[in-house]
């Protein structure tokens, strides 16, 4: 089997396994794990409500997949999506409540000043990477929770003591008539097509620019792209800075289209966390993340509808999302075992 | 309020919150020691607190008492079990052990929300009734200052923690058990080559910490929250591994940053009621630990260097 096909093929048996140990589970705690997948089906695929709902919820997903995935070609892990993203979202929202301005302008002010917000917050961890070698990894979860509380205390601000902010003024809005008409008035807005042309965005950059060819080359050897002349440090601070601003505008899509406001959270969102399956899923590719997106985004809102229709609690589709990413990341051992099976078939002949 | 009230009403609230911290991080220093890298921490604190509470719940009329240390142990070998999970990805199947530490949290996160949901159909479990409770230990609190400060209304588990960080300190560093665990971390192959079976280590170890990390979320289920919903555990796992990191890899040093976060973290809480401190907004204490982190990393604070074959998966014969 090539070397191809295996790739292709070890997302798509962890995509299997996930959902056969959900059934599994359903199975032994007592549910039907036939009416749960249908109940599944239907919350995503059951009207034009609840698919505009759910390409809504495709959509940052597709940023912090863009985001993850976009680090990733360049050699660092950025766990910090969620921060991003969060500080992305405050960011667009406070734009969009604080000034008045003609929709040409405000509009793209406040996505522009979500993407800011992102990329000074992968800024940091990209500069103590580039100076002082300190990992990635753990900077970027310090400064997730930095973001949460550092965007709590400003909400409370900025409210005056509220828990959210008012609704941004329509000039800064993603929301469209026509897509809520298309879709029996789901919440379905613009930011997929800002989120599609993003992935064309990042394809470019890396297929098509230097900047792009010197970024994978970081990723896949830092001594020898360091001997070929590149600059390593300028290229890991702009992996990240490029990889916050994509996570920041994932927020600005949750912003400006979902909920146009921007409210103080207890806990994560949790999009950023989901960014790392669907780019592991995509194999940190542009085309594999709109797969990725699609596939998570998908099964998080079609999981809304299991608890009523079927009975069975949404938290199943998470489970069955963490066991996906163990069996993406174990891929060695997949690759292994196909390759066993390919031997013996070999074999046999 | 006098500087000395406003210390005996400060320092146990610290050592309070921060007994859960330090077992947590204890369980880091011994997977990361041996070169796995333990971001399930969190997870691991999760199963640790649900299972805590439902044990506690289930079984308070038959131990009584007893009932909350009893569920410490049931809380240690699920979460021993879940670490399985993660010591075969990230040691067996060569797994990123970030990645599959990360499926980790969100499985453990998910799993026990789900089974709350199942078992107790709503979002949170009841709250239990057998608790830990504080006491005044005899003698030593009528000292005068250390009694109120360390020894006045204080919890059991408190002072089993720090009992755990030197034992764990012993074992590191004193017994041949620790020195082949700090082999392991740092030159696998060397250890290797000397006849240490480094699979074996690293599956010890992530276990290791996959009980510590357990008996850890118990606790703090069992003394701060009283109930399991899902905000229970709430980034205790990742100030955990920052105490570890601030810490630099050591038990003791584990143990100091631990007893530090605990007393922003209840200074954070606290506070309102202390002059001066009131006067702090709050989000500095509460991103304190955080930043505090993120300077030791970067050096401000002496260096940090992580074991260092910390993170990568052992190959035999791959140089």
């Amino acid at each position: 089997m090539s070397n191809r096909a295996t790739n292709l093929l070890v997302p798509i048996i962890s995509v299997i396994l996930g959902l056969l140990v959900g059934a599994v589970i359903m199975l032994v705690s007592g549910y039907s794990p036939v009416e749960g997948y249908a109940a599944l089906w239907n919350g995503i695929f059951g009207d034009m409500y609840t698919i505009g709902e759910t390409i809504r919820q495709i959509t940052p997903y597709l940023l912090a997949g863009l985001a993850v995935a976009f680090a990733f070609r360049s050699g660092l892990f950025n766990i910090g999506v969620e921060g991003q993203l969060i500080v992305g979202w405050f960011a667009a929202a406070y734009v969009g409540v604080a000034v008045e301005l003609p929709k040409i302008i405000h509009l793209p002010l406040a996505i522009i000043a979500a993407a800011v917000a992102g990329a000074l917050w992968g800024f940091v961890p990209g500069l103590l990477k580039a100076k002082f070698h300190v990992h990635e990894v753990i900077v970027t979860i310090m400064m997730n929770y930095i973001a949460l509380h550092v965007t709590n205390a400003l909400i409370r601000t900025v409210s005056d003591g509220g828990d959210r902010t008012e609704s941004i003024f329509a000039s800064a809005s993603l929301r469209s008539e026509f897509l809520e008409n298309l879709t029996e008035f789901s919440r379905l807005h613009f930011g997929i097509i800002i989120a599609l042309v993003m992935v064309g965005v990042m394809w470019f950059i890396l297929e098509k620019t230097t900047l792009g060819f010197e970024l994978k080359a970081v990723g896949f050897n830092q001594n020898a792209s360091q001997y070929a002349g590149m600059n390593v440090n300028k290229n890991i601070i702009l992996a990240m800075v490029i990889s916050g601003a994509f996570a920041g505008l994932g927020g600005a899509m949750e912003a400006l289209g979902t909920f146009e406001y921007v409210s103080s959270k207890g806990g994560f969102t949790g999009i950023g966390f989901d960014g790392i399956a669907v780019a592991l899923l995509g194999m940190n590719t542009p085309l594999g993340v709109i797969f990725g997106a699609t596939l998570f985004g998908s099964l998080k809102y079609g999981a809304l509808n299991m608890p009523n229709a079927a009975g069975i609690p949404i938290e199943i589709v998470e489970i069955v999302i963490a066991v996906i990413i163990f069996f993406v990341a174990s891929g060695y051992i997949i690759r292994l075992l196909l390759l066993r099976a390919s031997a013996k078939k070999k074999e046999a002949k | 309020m006098s500087f000395l009230d406003v210390l005996y009403f400060i320092i146990p609230s610290a050592i309070f919150y921060a007994a859960p911290l330090i077992l947590v991080a204890i369980g880091g220093v011994f997977s990361e020691r041996s070169g796995v890298v333990n971001i399930g921490l969190e997870g691991l604190m999760v199963i640790g607190a649900f299972v805590g509470i439902l044990f506690n719940l289930l079984y308070a009329d038959t131990f009584g008492a007893a009932t909350p240390w009893i569920s410490l142990i049931a809380a240690m070998v699920a979460a021993l079990l879940l670490s399985l999970l993660h010591a075969v990805a990230s040691i067996s199947f060569r797994a990123d052990q970030v990645v599959s530490g990360v499926a980790i949290n969100l499985l453990a996160i998910a799993l026990s929300l789900y089974l709350v949901k199942r078992i107790f159909d709503k979002g949170q479990t009841d709250f239990i009734t057998e608790r830990f409770s504080r006491y005044n230990v005899p003698f030593l609190s009528d000292i005068p200052v250390i009694g109120p400060l360390f020894f006045t209304s204080v919890y059991n588990t408190s002072f089993f923690a720090i009992a755990i960080a030197f034992v764990a300190w012993f074992i590191i560093y004193k017994t041949p058990f620790g020195l082949r665990l700090r082999a392991v971390g740092e030159h696998p192959m060397a250890a290797d080559t000397m006849g240490i079976n480094v699979t074996r280590m690293r599956y010890i170890a992530v276990m290791i910490s996959g009980a510590l990390a357990g008996i850890g979320g118990a606790i703090y289920a069992q003394t701060i929250t009283n109930d399991f919903g899902h905000a229970t555990i709430n980034g205790q796992g990742f100030m955990a591994l920052a105490a570890m990191i601030f810490g630099k890899w050591h038990p003791l040093g584990a143990m100091g940053a631990a007893l530090f976060f605990g007393f922003a973290q209840s200074l954070s809480i606290v506070g309102s009621s202390i002059p001066y401190i009131q006067e702090i907004p709050n989000v500095f204490l509460l991103i304190l630990p955080y930043v505090l982190t993120i300077f030791a990393l970067a050096g401000f604070i002496g260096r940090a260097n992580a074991p260092l074959a910390n993170g990568k998966p052992y190959i035999k014969g791959q140089r």
